[in-house]
């Protein structure tokens, strides 16, 4: 096996560990403090990824404005699913909550479906991230050490948000017990819509991501999301670490998958959930 | 008095208007809307009953049509035979797969199936019986043990809602059988069940693999209706169909699924030139369901007859 | 008074007449099915376009003033055999419709045609991709337009060899349509003096292509052939394009991709692509002048090959039924295997004792930015395969039909 191919493709699965990262993270977020299912998560990152289009499109705003307007705009029809919709399954079985993000997810992808066909939108990738890197072993192309370098950062900003800050700390609490976090006048029900929005914020974001290289059409997300789900059901859905090192840990994975035997890469994810779930049910980081 | 006689009506009407259905409806849209019925009254049994959502069971209903296709199609078997390994295969797949799904439950439980799901997808992809992206066509009818000739389409619907008879009336038994009943228990609280002394996991297990069965055997009899079977069989989305169909007629009533099955059916068939509409509204009856509509079609009638009572 | 006689004589015979000829058109009415995906991968490729070109057929056909009533209806099978098969049986059984057209997808295509066949009525496809269709699982009521895998392997790897590409790397999509894609590009490759290189199998609907593509340029194989369809091609050409592979020097092959796609993609990445058609707008003043007049009842959505089959299609069959003044599936498909096929779009061609029909096929490369003119201007002319050397001969397919 020819090591310089060998680091090529790790390289490559670190990128694709970076999307199931911040997928992953946004999920792992929703479901940890919200004990949330959130099937929209793969429509709204397709959601993300069509908003660059239009910010392009029709305003002319490019990638950069892209990068901060849609996920603001995405986290803010979260907000508004989690407050018109969500919070009254709340007190029901979580199963409702999972039924409910599926049906939402079927109307996004529908309803982009029915206005934009299934061809798939270009988007041309930023001018200063073009071009490639020779590093000897591979040409790597700068968006793509862009991708792996954003989603470090990010990731490890959100986790530090949650498990080192102030806010943090009353997120997590709120979670654990609301009604006495709401007696200490911390307004519990805003901080759970908070989290939503930040949760599809991130999706929409890695949905940016996604544009200049992915198709951006309505479909993006549903196959993706199945795989993330599994990143997750492995990471063990309550721990936010968990999350990020199972995410690109498995990009890693698939990718020497791709390189050994490709035929196998899209399976070999659910064949290790199989696997650590016969050994381990809660998931690597997961608490029973 | 009334939950028996409640149920008696409700199946004779129920089996009045399927037998007399064809001479109103056209009977392939007949026999399709009753394969998908045992399909949902299948899944019911796991969800309404054992509590349990898969969101998977596209894998069941899939593999049982592929069988089924592929022992007609390259094996020449008679249809009773196709049948029968459809849903055998399933049953099979139904136990391998719950052993790896039931040590976990609620959710997680439901991501399970579905990633087991798409494995079974990927592998229908790929493997060279299945036809991949052409689907296995070829399938013959035949006649039913060499008697009935199923070249007609009458014929062949009675025979096929023989058999959705005989699967509605084996779940009724199932459901209020001994078995049924401690099923019904674990769904309700399971710690409790567990100290007084049931092996929990073998129950649901044992549930798991007859729905599996079961919706094989829907998945076994469509083929034999189409004539073919495909990859769609085995999508997720017909995972989340079914899951509609349920959830619409109204999960844990008796007779919630097979209503659900028909208005989803007749809507995909009657509004197929919409296109993504279906989807979309699909997606909207999901929602609108979860927040308003918990019980269902039945569920609501059979609380609104309740209600009279009282 | 004889001659009044002999008038009278002949209109009545002559009313007699144009009433038998009339009860030989079922129900009195040409019903023409257009059967596609209109909401999913393929309704750009075809969807509404192809009820469109079928209208126009029937219009340039001047089926009124020939006495003919033909009326379209369209339906969405969403990519799904069962419900293709459903809205078949159904259309042909309760409906009237006479004839099946378009129908993309092939496992839908290949559950349609055992429908027509079991009820003994026409099924046109243009735009079903599989040779089987008039191979393996021929039928006398099968008509197949506009392309099949046999066709575009052998044109796009015939004339891509001939014209310097010697050295093949595939990535082909994994699963039989794929595998057949490069199997049979491949035996051609070899068979005009090329050499492939290395393949790597890629499951389905693979979102990033960087692996793959890393691969084939590492073995510096002058032609990547991408054996996939769809998103995979679509994919696989954007990130070809993020990596350098055409600027470094390799070229791609599309073996199924259409005018659609590259619309798609975009000519900022699309550019060098190599594909094989047997339509495009801009070939000369007769398709320009229809794609025009499509464009204009189409939503300024320009043809692709699948819309001109459909319009092809309608157009050959409606002929068939004006000669023969009767509607009947055999006869209609034995006069449409007499005659010689003539339209605007294709030039001539031949309905084939298997079903094919065979037409000029071309070999494209698709134009840089600056050598478009505007939206839909995006090939450019490398070769023109003639009909006879485009399809796969008859006596190959194994069709029953054939011998």
């Amino acid at each position: 096996m020819n090591t310089q191919a060998l680091f090529g493709q790790l390289l490559i699965g670190l990128i694709n560990g970076s999307f199931y990262a911040l997928l992953s993270l946004g999920l792992a977020v929703i479901f940890g403090l919200l004990n949330i299912i959130n099937f929209t998560h793969g429509a709204l990152y397709m959601t993300g990824a069509f908003v660059s289009y239009f910010l392009l499109e029709k305003a002319g705003l490019g990638y950069w404005w892209a990068l901060v307007i849609a996920p603001i705009v995405v986290g803010a029809v979260g907000v508004v699913i989690e407050r018109l919709m969500l919070s009254r399954l709340y007190k029901l079985d979580h199963l409702y909550g999972l039924l409910l993000t599926f049906g939402l997810a079927l109307m996004i992808e529908g309803g982009f479906q029915h206005e934009f066909g299934s061809a798939g939108l270009p988007y041309s990738m930023p001018e200063s991230l073009q071009g490639v890197q020779n590093l000897g072993f591979m040409f790597l192309p700068n968006y793509r050490a862009w991708v792996i370098f954003a989603s470090l950062v990010i990731c490890f900003s959100t986790w530090f948000l949650i498990e080192r800050t102030k806010l943090g700390a009353y997120l997590r609490a709120a979670t654990e017990n609301p009604s006495l976090v709401q007696a200490f006048g911390v307004n519990v029900p805003r901080m759970i819509t908070l989290t939503y929005g930040l949760g599809v914020g991130l999706a929409a974001l890695a949905g940016v991501f996604a544009a200049p290289i992915y198709q951006v059409s309505p479909q993006m997300g549903s196959s993706l999301i199945i795989v993330v789900f599994a990143v997750v059901v492995i990471g063990g859905m309550g721990s936010i670490m968990g999350s990020i090192l199972t995410g690109f840990g498995l990009g890693i994975i698939e990718g020497l998958t791709k390189y050994i035997y490709p035929e196998a890469s899209n399976t070999v994810i659910f064949v290790i959930m199989a696997i650590v779930l016969m050994i381990r049910p809660q998931g690597l980081f997961g608490q029973r | 008095m009334n939950e028996q006689r409640y149920e008696r009506v409700g199946f004779a009407v129920m089996f009045v208007a399927f037998a007399l259905a064809p001479f109103v409806i056209y009977p392939a849209f007949g026999m399709q809307l009753l394969c998908f019925a045992i399909f949902a009254c299948a899944f019911n049994l796991l969800i309404g009953f054992g509590g349990l959502l898969s969101f998977g069971h596209a894998m069941f209903f899939g593999m049982g049509s592929y069988l089924a296709a592929y022992a007609s199609a390259a094996w020449g078997f008679p249809i009773e035979l196709a049948i029968l390994t459809g849903a055998a295969t399933s049953l099979v797949l139904g136990v391998l797969s719950g052993f790896i799904a039931i040590r976990r439950q609620g959710i997680y439980f439901a991501m399970i199936t579905l990633a087991l799901a798409q494995m079974v997808y990927f592998f229908c992809l790929r493997a060279p019986f299945t036809g991949g992206e052409n689907g296995i066509q070829g399938v013959k009818r035949g006649s039913l043990l060499g008697l009935l000739d199923l070249g007609q389409p009458i014929a062949m619907y009675y025979v096929v809602f023989a058999i959705f008879i005989l699967a509605f009336l084996l779940i009724h038994r199932i459901i209020h059988s001994p078995f049924g009943q401690v099923l019904k228990a674990i769904r309700e609280n399971e710690p409790r069940a567990i100290s007084l002394g049931y092996r929990t996991e073998r129950y649901k297990l044992a549930a798991f693999v007859m729905s599996a069965t079961l919706a094989g055997l829907a998945g076994a009899t469509k083929a034999m209706v189409t004539m073919n079977a495909s990859l769609t069989d085995v999508y997720w989305t017909m995972s989340g169909e079914v899951v509609l169909m349920t959830l619409l007629g109204g999960m844990g009533t008796v007779f919630g699924p097979v209503v659900g099955a028909m208005v989803i059916i007749s809507m995909q068939l009657y509004l197929a030139e919409l296109g993504a509409w279906v989807t979309i509204i699909q997606g909207a009856i999901f929602v609108f369901c979860v927040l308003a509509f918990r019980r269902g079609i039945v569920g609501e009638i059979e609380a609104w007859l309740r209600r009279r009572k009282a | 008074m004889k001659f009044k006689m002999k008038t009278l004589a002949a209109a009545a015979a002559l009313a007699f007449a144009a009433g038998t000829a009339q009860a030989q058109i079922s129900g009195n009415v040409v019903k023409i099915g257009v059967l596609n995906d209109q909401s999913g991968l393929y309704a750009d490729l075809g969807g509404q376009g192809s009820v469109v070109a079928a209208k126009m057929a029937i219009e340039d056909f001047k089926a009124k003033e020939k006495g003919l009533d033909v009326e379209v209806i369209f339906a969405d099978h969403q990519n799904k055999p069962d419900v293709g098969t459903q809205i078949a049986s159904r259309w042909y059984d309760t409906e009237g419709v006479d004839a099946i057209l378009d129908v993309p997808t092939s496992s839908v295509a290949l559950a349609v045609a055992e429908v027509a066949r079991n009820k003994h009525k026409v099924f046109i496809d243009s735009g079903a991709a599989s040779s089987d269709l008039t191979g393996a699982k021929c039928s006398p009521y099968t008509v197949h337009f506009t392309y099949d895998t046999w066709m575009l392997a052998n044109g796009t790897g015939k004339a891509i060899v001939k014209t310097g590409g010697k050295t093949w790397f595939f990535i082909t999509a994994d699963y039989a349509f794929g595998h057949a894609l490069e199997r049979d590009t491949s035996a051609v490759v070899e068979k005009n003096g090329g050499k492939v290189l290395g393949d790597v199998k890629v499951p389905l609907n693979t979102q990033d292509f960087s692996s793959f593509l890393l691969q084939a340029q590492a073995s510096k194989a002058q032609i990547i052939g991408l054996a996939n369809a769809g998103g995979d091609t679509i994919n696989s050409v954007k990130q070809a394009a993020e990596f350098g592979i055409v600027k470094g020097g390799q070229n791609l092959a599309g073996l199924l991709i259409f005018l659609t796609d590259i619309h798609g993609i975009g000519l900022e990445k699309a550019q060098g692509l190599i594909l094989t058609e047997t339509f495009y707008w801009d070939l000369n003043d007769q398709t320009r002048a229809w794609s025009k007049r499509f464009a204009a009842a189409n939503g300024g959505k320009y043809p692709t090959m699948v819309h001109a089959g459909v319009y092809a299609g309608v157009l050959h069959y409606l002929k068939a039924i004006a000669a023969l003044k009767s509607d009947d599936a055999d006869k209609v498909m034995a006069k449409m295997k007499a005659t010689p096929t003539d339209d605007p779009l294709f030039g001539k061609g031949t309905v084939r004792a298997d079903g094919r029909v065979t037409h000029n096929a071309y070999l494209f490369e698709v134009k840089k930015p600056s050598e478009s003119k505007g939206p839909y201007d995006y090939y450019k002319l490398r070769a023109t395969i003639p009909a006879d050397e485009a399809f796969r001969p008859l006596n190959e397919g194994g069709c029953a039909l054939a011998k």
